[in-house]
């Protein structure tokens, strides 16, 4: 009859085994971009507005 | 005056970071990119109000969060692409058993309100503070904590393993027990 409701309604707090698996998976999306490092436009900006600065 | 050479250290430094906050803002790389470059552009012009000895990371994240969000309220109509693109694109890692997952997981971690989302990633993976948090965000501690745990509830609803499944007693009894014990 109810099989497909949803329980969040029941429940006010995750387990801990949830909680660490979210947040794992949290991290490594985060860090699989993290990881890239600085790409170049970036430090190529960088010191592009520093070299600005410096003669302004 | 040139930057110090240990605030545009910081700035490059932060640099990796933000780009994974901006994503996960926007979902969308070029997007994020673009929103990396006018936070730099805006911070080296402002530098004067930066505060030597505070955290430039935190500082940048605010930045950025403030362009993205006067951005969005722009492009409010035509946003919501937001899901899938970033997903899509990602270089896949055939060595890595749960890309599948992972890839779940970010288009979940996309559906999740905005509020929600930024505040589970500046404290869950970002590595900032609950106050900190509170701080980029504009708004109190208390808040944040309350959207940390709402975005970790709806996720694990939106991916199934909120116990019910996984480890507890499974959904039909849950549901019974809900629909009994509850009301």
């Amino acid at each position: 009859m109810q099989t497909d409701l949803p329980t969040k309604k029941s429940r006010g707090r995750l387990g801990r085994d949830v909680q660490n698996k979210l947040g794992q998976q949290l991290r490594t999306a985060y860090d699989d971009v993290v990881s890239e490092g600085v790409p170049d436009r970036f430090s190529e900006l960088l010191r592009r507005l520093d070299e600005e600065k410096g003669s302004s | 005056m040139p930057l110090a050479p240990s605030v545009r250290d910081a700035m490059l430094g932060a640099v990796p970071s933000l780009r994974a906050f901006a994503i996960s803002l926007s979902g969308n790389v070029d997007r994020a990119d673009d929103l990396v470059q006018e936070t730099l552009l805006r911070a080296v012009a402002n530098i004067d109000s930066f505060q030597p000895g505070t955290n430039m990371s935190a500082w940048l994240f605010t930045i950025l969060r403030n362009l993205f969000r006067s951005e969005y309220r722009k492009r409010r109509r035509e946003v919501e692409d937001v899901d899938g693109s970033y997903a899509d694109s990602l270089k896949s890692h055939p060595e890595q058993e749960g890309r599948m997952e992972m890839r779940e997981f970010r288009v979940a971690l996309a559906k999740l309100p905005q509020d929600q989302r930024e505040a589970l990633i500046l404290v869950g993976a970002a590595g900032f503070s609950y106050e900190e948090a509170a701080s980029i965000c504009d708004c109190a501690v208390g808040t944040i904590k309350s959207r940390v745990n709402r975005a970790r509830t709806r996720l694990a609803d939106l991916l199934s393993i909120n116990g019910a499944d996984d480890f507890g007693p499974d959904h039909a009894t849950r549901a019974v027990l809900a629909a009994g014990g509850r009301r």
